[in-house]
């Protein structure tokens, strides 16, 4: 039995071979129509969620399963106090794989201590989000038709951001890719990243203005200032409107560079930016759905 | 200053002077109901100065990967019948159990019940230690 907590979990042959089922299931979605008929997915989702949830529930219908679960802490046992891993046995029990999202890092290694279902880790806190990762890959893959020898562009809230964490850690095993890191001092890459960057000798650099740095870069992956990572209300406040990416600065990018975000988008992306065809991150929300469904497949026909 | 010989125990030797004890709190000696002695200060050919325990327990089980995280140069003789029968070189352990806390207050060590506190060895030259949860890295 497999679990995915961190996206290092999968080596980069499994990834290759996630790219290519994930391809092979947008381009043929009948055949895979009834691949899971008969398995239940739970979705424990500790935190409130949108498109993550939504998607692992679309990707498990439409593999033919069934879905069970909860969309907030509040709707569970949790708010009667029951430990991660009491909830985890108990929806063992009930369900053939469990999607789970937590607000507290590292609750998913908890979750796989006791479960005897695969757990796919749905975000846990500011840590690892490695479905997210999944269809990061999937965009670069198929929208510039490659994840090696890119030069990477990651702007906004680098530090609490989960899926930046994620990200960097996938691409930084495949060949010639280059991080530029845009970020306001407070919100800086945490320092464990940027020095497993260093001793890897790949090269990075951290830089405070995107117009600089927009016209080097293959891909830019936006984020958006996350107001319930802040401790303190005004340091929000100050941070949130750092970075928004409008029409004139798009005019100083590649004409292929793509755009990309892990929604749910702010202010960070003007709506202007939407119709450019180099637009991804809507793209990237399908794609997303596809690569679970591939996730799903390999952790429960393995 | 007298300190008897134990017949059956053991005898934690060639602690950094100062150390011994930070080591009795962290291997909690402090709940043994047997007679547990720490000499300070002890002269020494190697170190010139040396901290010593002596715990008179026969049953005792030291953990060896707290007292390799906490003093790697200490040495553990077991004794039994008044002769050493084991002797430990404890190394900094790769793995750490309940011997450091996690402080990151976002980590799920936080608020589950019964969870271990666990950490890696990261990086050994820098005494480097990561949490198996959340990653935070502590020294």
């Amino acid at each position: 039995m497999r679990h995915l907590l961190s996206i290092t979990d999968l080596s980069v042959e499994e990834i290759n071979e996630l790219l290519a089922l994930g391809t092979d299931i947008l381009n043929h979605p009948a055949k895979y129509a009834q691949r899971l008929a008969g398995k239940k997915l739970a979705t424990l989702f500790f935190e409130p969620s949108t498109r993550t949830r939504l998607s692992f529930e679309a990707a498990m219908y439409e593999l033919g399963g069934h879905v069970i679960g909860f969309a907030g802490a509040n709707s569970s046992s949790a708010a009667k106090g029951e430990s991660v891993k009491d909830t985890i046995r108990t929806v063992s029990c009930y369900a053939d794989i469990i999607a789970m999202r937590h607000p507290l890092e590292g609750a998913p290694v908890a979750a796989a201590q006791v479960a005897t279902v695969p757990i796919v880790n749905a975000g846990d806190g500011g840590h690892h989000h490695p479905t997210q990762t999944l269809a990061d890959l999937m965009t670069l893959h198929l929208e510039k038709g490659r994840l090696s020898h890119l030069t990477m562009g990651l702007c906004g809230d680098l530090k609490f951001g989960r899926t930046v964490h994620s990200l960097i850690g996938a691409l930084s095993r495949y060949e010639g890719v280059e991080f530029v890191l845009i970020s306001p001092a407070e919100l800086k890459v945490p320092a464990p990243i940027t020095r497993a960057l260093a001793e890897a000798g790949i090269p990075f650099r951290e830089a405070e203005s995107l117009e600089n740095e927009i016209g080097n870069l293959d891909a830019l992956y936006m984020t958006r200032v996350q107001r319930e990572r802040f401790f303190n209300e005004a340091d929000y406040v100050r941070l949130k409107d750092t970075y928004i990416l409008d029409e004139a600065k798009m005019t100083l990018a590649k004409k292929d560079m793509i755009v990309m975000h892990p929604l749910p988008r702010v202010n960070e992306i003007s709506t202007q930016v939407d119709d450019d065809p180099r637009a991804c991150y809507f793209k990237q929300v399908n794609y997303g759905k596809i690569m679970r469904k591939a996730l799903m497949l390999k952790l429960l026909e393995e | 200053m007298n300190i008897d010989g134990i017949v059956s125990g053991v005898v934690i030797d060639h602690i950094t002077p100062g150390m011994a004890m930070r080591v009795y709190r962290y291997l909690h000696l402090d709940q043994l109901d047997c007679p547990v002695a720490i000499i300070k200060n002890v002269k020494s050919s190697h170190m010139g100065k040396k901290d010593i325990i002596k715990i008179d327990d026969a049953n005792f089980d030291i953990d060896l990967n707290a007292l390799g995280y906490l003093d790697p140069g200490s040495t553990v003789n077991i004794i039994r019948d008044g002769k050493i029968v084991e002797k430990h070189h404890p190394d900094l352990p790769e793995k750490l159990v309940n011997v450091i806390h996690c402080k990151n207050p976002r980590c799920i060590t936080s608020v589950e019940p019964g969870l271990d506190q666990i950490f890696l060895l990261t990086k050994a030259e820098e005494r480097l230690y990561r949490c198996a949860y959340c990653e935070t890295e502590r020294k």
